[in-house]
């Protein structure tokens, strides 16, 4: 029965780990790929079609969201830290599908060509401007740092839920089966 | 206490990605910077190459390349090219000189919408084994803020210490320059791989070879007081009839050391003309698209990837930092204006 509901549904789990783990990786890739000489290249050849990759699963979950019946929060947890945790996760969202659109954009104001694996590649989306470009990179960086500062408040805040507050908030998104107590 | 720790740690491991705990690293930021201290900045312009002229015109190729590469580039037929002539260096206001390296960047219109980018020089090797190489030589022959000359001790332990400089330098040198942008070849450098439709791999370096005659560079000719004398001789030659050049594809055995870019290839290695290169339209950088297109070497096609030549990522990391260092700045008057190209 729905009531009784204390997990995301499978097809959410999944999407949430997979996400969580195309991010991280991302981020590292990210953040090494600028400081780097030898690897960059063949970080950059990841991170490109791994942005987009996360840009495709961030709307399939987004809609998938729509769909679903979500867990109730813990009665452990206050209005107030029902909104933050809400508006976190929109933030959440907001930030995987607009990050992956700038540096679409930045490539494709810079004019380079948006290469996947191989011949495949993405049209530009926006036309040749390099102060364009100059804007959407700054751009790219600064979410990409929000978008860390964020996760790292979202990991903190799960931590203390389960490791301090001990209210099973993890258990509703944990990967494996969680049986109703 | 513990989550701090926790967090704290993954927060560490990002900066540690970042090369935050490794200030004296190389990075691509490091390097540009040293250009800059060497050249200084000059708003809008390349770090390095800074003084340059847009070109456009077309690749004919005669299909002989595609038993070496699957690249949609080789198939018989005509594919549309920009590109860029330019002289090495970050001032843009450097006086035309038959011993300063000359450089012709390239990008070829894919049918399929891929591309190709190539940044070439008219150097038959490359003086630097290494990124580090290569920075350390330009840290070493930054001008002495007494003297405004490099320090003639600093350069010689560079020397010293870089036998595949010194021996590059042989090599570069016992090639005469030409006496224009016209008919000098330019070449690769870098050794690439070429990849067929069965997936086999070569090694391979590629020159464009000028169809116009070799011509020495006369001392009459350089002694001239018009600073921009090699650019010019270009535009006027361009206006009278289109620039040509020979793709040649030089293919590399075992034993050629594709990751050293300061060897030259034996003699005698397989050579395929793959098409012909015509250029027939120049044009100032205030108004050419090539202005504001980073040739990176390693925007390639499919059918061809980069060889293990540590100087090919860094190259692309480079370029991409002097990019967006330019991107973002006011774009400031050019040598080789419109009002030079039309004279």
């Amino acid at each position: 029965m729905a009531s009784q509901q204390t997990q995301f549904t499978v097809l959410m789990r999944i999407l949430h780990w997979l996400l969580a783990a195309m991010v991280l990786t991302m981020l590292g890739i990210g953040v090494a790929m600028v400081a780097s000489l030898g690897d960059y290249h063949r970080l950059v050849s990841i991170h490109r079609p791994l942005g987009i990759a996360i840009l495709i699963l961030v709307v399939i979950r987004f809609v998938n969201r729509q769909f679903s019946t979500l867990p109730p929060f813990p009665a452990t947890m206050s209005s107030q830290e029902r909104f933050v945790a809400h508006a976190s996760e929109v933030l959440l969202y907001a930030l995987l599908f607009v990050l992956p659109l700038v540096g679409w954009g930045m490539l494709s104001a810079a004019r380079y060509p948006i290469l996947l694996y191989g011949p495949l590649h993405l049209p530009p989306i926006l036309p040749h401007s390099v102060m364009l470009y100059a804007f959407l990179r700054r751009t790219h960086t600064a979410l990409a740092y929000v978008l860390f500062l964020a996760f790292i408040a979202h990991f903190g805040a799960i931590l203390f839920h389960t490791l301090v507050v001990r209210d099973g908030l993890f258990s509703r998104m944990a990967p494996w089966r969680v049986r109703t107590r | 206490m513990g989550i701090g720790v926790v967090i704290v740690c993954v927060a560490g491991g990002f900066l540690y990605l970042g090369g935050w705990f490794s200030p004296n690293a190389l990075t691509p930021a490091r390097f540009v910077d040293a250009f800059e201290r060497a050249d200084g900045v000059y708003s809008g312009f390349r770090r390095n190459h800074a003084k340059g002229v847009g070109v456009s015109g077309y690749f004919e190729s005669n299909g002989e390349g595609a038993r070496l590469s699957k690249a949609v580039v080789f198939r018989p037929g005509r594919v549309a090219v920009i590109g860029r002539f330019s002289f090495g260096g970050g001032d843009p206001n450097v006086a035309d000189a038959p011993n300063s390296v000359r450089g012709l960047g390239l990008l070829f219109w894919l049918p399929d919408g891929e591309e190709w980018r190539t940044a070439m020089v008219n150097l038959p090797v490359f003086p630097f084994q290494t990124p580090q190489a290569f920075y350390d030589n330009l840290v070493a022959s930054q001008p002495d803020p007494k003297t405004g000359k490099p320090d003639p001790e600093k350069m010689a332990a560079f020397a010293a210490s870089h036998p595949a400089t010194v021996r590059a330098l042989s090599i570069i040198r016992s090639h005469a320059p030409s006496s224009g942008f016209d008919n000098t070849a330019f070449n690769s450098l870098n050794a690439f791989l070429f990849i067929d439709a069965a997936g086999k791999s070569i090694p391979v370096r590629w020159t464009l070879a000028p169809v116009q005659p070799f011509a020495a560079d006369s001392a009459a000719a350089t002694a001239q007081t018009d600073k921009n004398y090699m650019f010019d001789t270009l535009i006027a030659s361009i206006l009278q009839h289109p620039l040509q050049w020979h793709l040649i594809i030089t293919i590399g055995q075992t034993g050629d050391r594709p990751n050293d870019a300061t060897l030259a290839w034996p003699d005698g290695r397989e050579q395929v003309d793959v098409g012909t290169l015509t250029l027939d339209h120049i044009e100032s950088e205030e108004t050419s698209p090539a202005r504001d297109i980073n040739f990176d070497p390693l925007v390639l096609p499919s059918g061809m990837a980069p060889s293990d030549d540590p100087l090919l990522s860094a190259r692309s990391a480079i370029y991409s930092q002097s990019f967006t260092r330019r991107a973002g700045e006011a774009k400031t008057p050019i040598a080789i204006s419109a009002a030079e190209v039309r004279k």
